[in-house]
């Protein structure tokens, strides 16, 4: 008990914004592109700061001002579709062969309103609005890629692009290989996914575990506007097909993001609550949901660590090794189904790396392997909540 | 005029065409122009024209003329040099593509491979007209239009032997022949795939002439997508069909109707089994040609060619042409009836070009004889070359996963590191 009221106090020392102990990744040092912080355990920090203050913890309540923002901060306040919007038209600005594809991307503005603006200023063959045909715009967008565009395909709905597996696992993640290494693939295939406000099953798909095992194919999941902006700009300069994965629910999220250019790692995890007692891996939304267990968790004298792994393949083994080996403990939270989705990858990669540093047996909590029900409660149901994680947290760290 | 290239039509149907003809009332097998074809459809008068607003009507409608499908002489002569080039190309793949048989029962190549002999016409046709910034899409069966587009035949052989010399390193095989140098966008395995793959690059085509201001004096690059009977009935192609009228995209589509999709009838398959029909519907000219007439095809092809290059937008090119081998080597091929085989087996299309240049004394016999000789030494070099090549090594099976493949696993020095130290990016070595 004592151990873990010293524990507190040092927690509370630990999320004060001022002592900076986790700045975001600074603006893109010379020289180079999308460098990261590191921040260590015990506090150590790699690379220049940014001298700015960071959301330390971001809650599950959409349009929440960060409770660590102030008055004089620098950057500007965006909304997450306004900071993947405002990735995209750099990048589009500074590589004129950026183009965008998809339904309703053009003068509708995207269904999510993503794309907003985009078409009256590039015009309509760099916003390309194309027919209902998702496996064959797709392959257009791959085409293009092999002969030179950069196209970013949205998908309106994540769901839709079940429609373009043929393309996405034959042509976008086989050719390079195929071929020998002669065409590269850089597309960016993006879109909404996840569940969201009782939008049906169809709409309200996980698809990250059906796109994993593909060879040639990278992904990652964005949750905050900061980390949106950044990896919509690295998909976009990477030579190979990034899938982003947005989130329905997350659109809305308001942040303050800097004003200088930045690029972040599309193969680093992030680093949201440093901890000493367990390690939450989790992504996209359900990043939302541990924080807000973080909160009752940090009353309860617990201290979880918090890492939003992003990049959903490959895995920063990196950072969730250095974590593993702090903590011991890791529970898995997600959003993707319980049968072979990311949190059955990652615990296998873990168990397989990592085995010596555990004391307990990895906890993966996932979503029901149901269709989204219709109904709020059971839709709620379905995915993780608060009160689980807090609870697995009390289990794991018995 | 010899037979071979006077026929503007079959003069009698095979008995198998009569027989479904009478039963559907279509002759699905005409040698004739689409014109004359557009009068006699039966579903003509069922359909409202609709003129789209992009193309004009008599484009649309398919009314115009084309000399070479109508006529029983070409408009002009191909001059010698012409001829003889469209020689030398059908022979090289005919002979590489014996070879191919001749290897895959040696047991130097294996798996699925698709012959294409008795459709070189197509090939040569086509692809002899483009120019080197020109791209090709292919399918399956893509072995003599890598050899038409310039790709080199020991290039070819060494993939097929799989072996870390061929054009894709060994790690394509038969059915997925790419040249980055000569804009061969593929070798596809499954039906249809390419075809968006090609409209994708149309678009590239059309947008670095629009958005990047890249323009050639010549016009825009133009992509050649091939593909067969089978798959004018997959969502794939329609979907494209539209989207390339759509925005008027610098693509050809050619359809090599060959009648036999492995096992099945095209007639069997395919509720309107005339797929130049199918053009028009879209808002694009339909052309029906007699595939086994490499003249005729070039005539057509150029046409086709230069409304896309002037930013005209796509055409449907169907091709009734056939294959004298079965689907692959593993086909026993029992379907086919042998007078079917038999009536496209004396329209050889590298016999009928050795007539006609042997009638309108182009060039000698012996100097045909040469040029057959040369492509044996060609081809027999290859298989020399392929024989002598290496296998790919271990370290190649993580090699060209990723463009970019930085990322693959991080080591406990922070360094990007992969399961096989060796993961890196390579290029295919000719």
């Amino acid at each position: 008990m004592a151990a873990s009221l010293q524990s507190a106090a040092l927690l509370s020392n630990r999320i004060d914004p001022h002592r900076r102990l986790f700045a975001p990744p600074a603006r893109s040092l010379p020289g180079r592109k999308g460098s990261i912080l590191v921040v260590r355990s015990d506090g150590r920090i790699s690379g220049r700061l940014s001298g700015r203050n960071l959301i330390t913890n971001a809650v599950a309540a959409k349009a929440d001002t960060p409770t660590s923002s102030t008055d004089s901060k620098p950057g500007h306040e965006l909304l997450l579709f306004e900071a993947l919007r405002e990735g995209l038209e750099e990048e589009m600005d500074r590589d004129p062969r950026v183009c965008v594809m998809g339904e309703d991307v053009g003068h509708y503005g995207g269904s999510y309103k993503v794309t907003k603006g985009l078409a009256p200023k590039y015009g309509d063959l760099r916003v390309l609005d194309t027919p209902i045909a998702e496996n064959s715009f797709t392959g257009m967008g791959i085409g293009a890629a092999m002969t030179g565009l950069r196209p970013v395909i949205e998908g309106m709905n994540m769901g839709f692009l079940l429609l373009a597996y043929n393309q996405i696992s034959n042509n976008c993640g086989m050719l390079h290989y195929t071929s020998g290494g002669q065409f590269k693939i850089p597309v960016v295939i993006r879109g909404p996914g996840g569940v969201g406000r009782q939008l049906g099953a169809e709409h309200s798909q996980r698809l990250e575990s059906y796109f994993q095992s593909i060879p040639g194919l990278q992904m990652v999941a964005c949750s905050t506007p900061y980390n949106a902006k950044g990896l919509m700009k690295a998909a976009i300069r990477s030579d190979n097909p990034v899938v982003l994965f947005e989130h329905v629910l997350l659109y809305n999220l308001k942040e303050r993001i800097p004003d200088e250019e930045y690029v972040l790692c599309l193969e680093e995890a992030e680093m949201v609550r440093p901890g000493e007692h367990v390690t939450i891996l989790t992504y996209s939304r359900m990043r939302y949901h541990v924080m807000q267990a973080a909160k009752t968790l940090v009353n309860k004298g617990y201290d979880p660590e918090v890492i939003d792994i992003r990049s959903l393949k490959p895995f920063d083994l990196y950072t969730i090794g250095n974590s593993v080996k702090k903590t011991h403990r890791v529970l898995i939270v997600e959003e993707c189904m319980r049968t072979g989705g990311i949190g059955s990858s990652l615990r296998a990669a873990i168990i397989d790396n990592f085995w010596d540093y555990l004391d307990a047996p990895i906890m993966c909590l996932s979503s029901q392997d149901v269709p989204t029900p219709y109904a709020g409660t059971l839709e709620e149901w379905t995915v993780v909540q608060p009160a689980q994680i807090v609870a697995a947290v009390e289990q794991l760290c018995q | 005029m010899m037979s071979a290239f006077s026929a503007a039509k079959i003069l009698s149907p095979p008995p198998f065409v009569a027989q479904f003809a009478a039963e559907r009332s279509l002759c699905p097998f005409l040698s004739s122009p689409s014109a004359l074809a557009l009068t006699r459809s039966p579903l003509r008068s069922t359909r409202l024209p609709r003129t789209p607003l992009a193309v004009s009507s008599d484009v649309v409608l398919g009314q115009k003329p084309l000399a070479s499908s109508s006529s029983t002489s070409h408009n002009e002569d191909v001059g010698r040099e012409a001829a003889l080039v469209l020689y030398e190309d059908m022979v090289l793949g005919r002979v590489f593509e014996d070879m191919c048989a001749q290897m895959y029962y040696r047991g130097k190549m294996f798996g699925f491979v698709h012959l294409y002999n008795g459709q070189e016409a197509v090939s040569t046709g086509f692809i002899k007209l483009l120019e080197a910034r020109d791209s090709v899409v292919s399918t399956y069966r893509d072995h003599v239009h890598a050899l038409s587009k310039g790709v080199a035949a020991r290039a070819v052989m060494a993939e097929l032997f799989g072996k870390a010399t061929g054009c894709c390193r060994g790690q394509g095989g038969s059915m997925h022949m790419f040249s980055s140098t000569h804009n061969l966008l593929g070798g596809f395995a499954f039906i249809g795939e390419g075809i968006p793959v090609a409209t994708g690059a149309a678009f590239s085509s059309k947008y670095r002439h629009e958005v990047l201001k890249e323009s050639n004096p010549n016009g825009l690059d133009v992509t050649v997508a091939f593909f067969g009977d089978g798959t004018c009935n997959n969502g794939q192609f329609f979907e494209c069909l539209n989207m390339a009228q759509l925005w008027k995209l610098p693509i050809v589509f050619v359809v090599e109707n060959n009648l036999w999709a492995i096992g099945m009838s095209h007639i069997r398959a395919t509720s309107d089994p005339e797929i130049w029909k199918k053009g028009p519907a879209f808002g694009m000219p339909g052309y029906h040609v007699d595939g086994m007439d490499v003249l005729k095809v070039r005539e057509v092809a150029m046409e086709a060619i230069a409304r896309a290059r002037r930013g005209d937008g796509p055409t449907l090119v169907e091709c009734e042409t056939y294959r004298f081998r079965g689907h692959s080597l593993a086909d026993p091929d029992e379907l086919r009836k042998p007078d079917e085989k038999a009536h496209y087996g004396a329209r050889d299309p590298i016999a009928a070009l050795k007539k006609y240049i042997l009638e309108k004394n182009l060039a000698t016999e012996t100097e045909l004889k040469a040029i057959e000789e040369k492509i044996e030494t060609i081809v027999e070099e290859a298989v020399e070359f392929a024989d002598s090549s290496p296998h790919p090594p271990r370290s190649q099976l993580l090699e060209n996963v990723f463009a970019d493949p930085r990322g693959f696993g991080i080591g406990p020095d922070g360094k990007y590191r992969c399961e096989d130290p060796k993961f890196t990016e390579g290029t295919a070595q000719v």
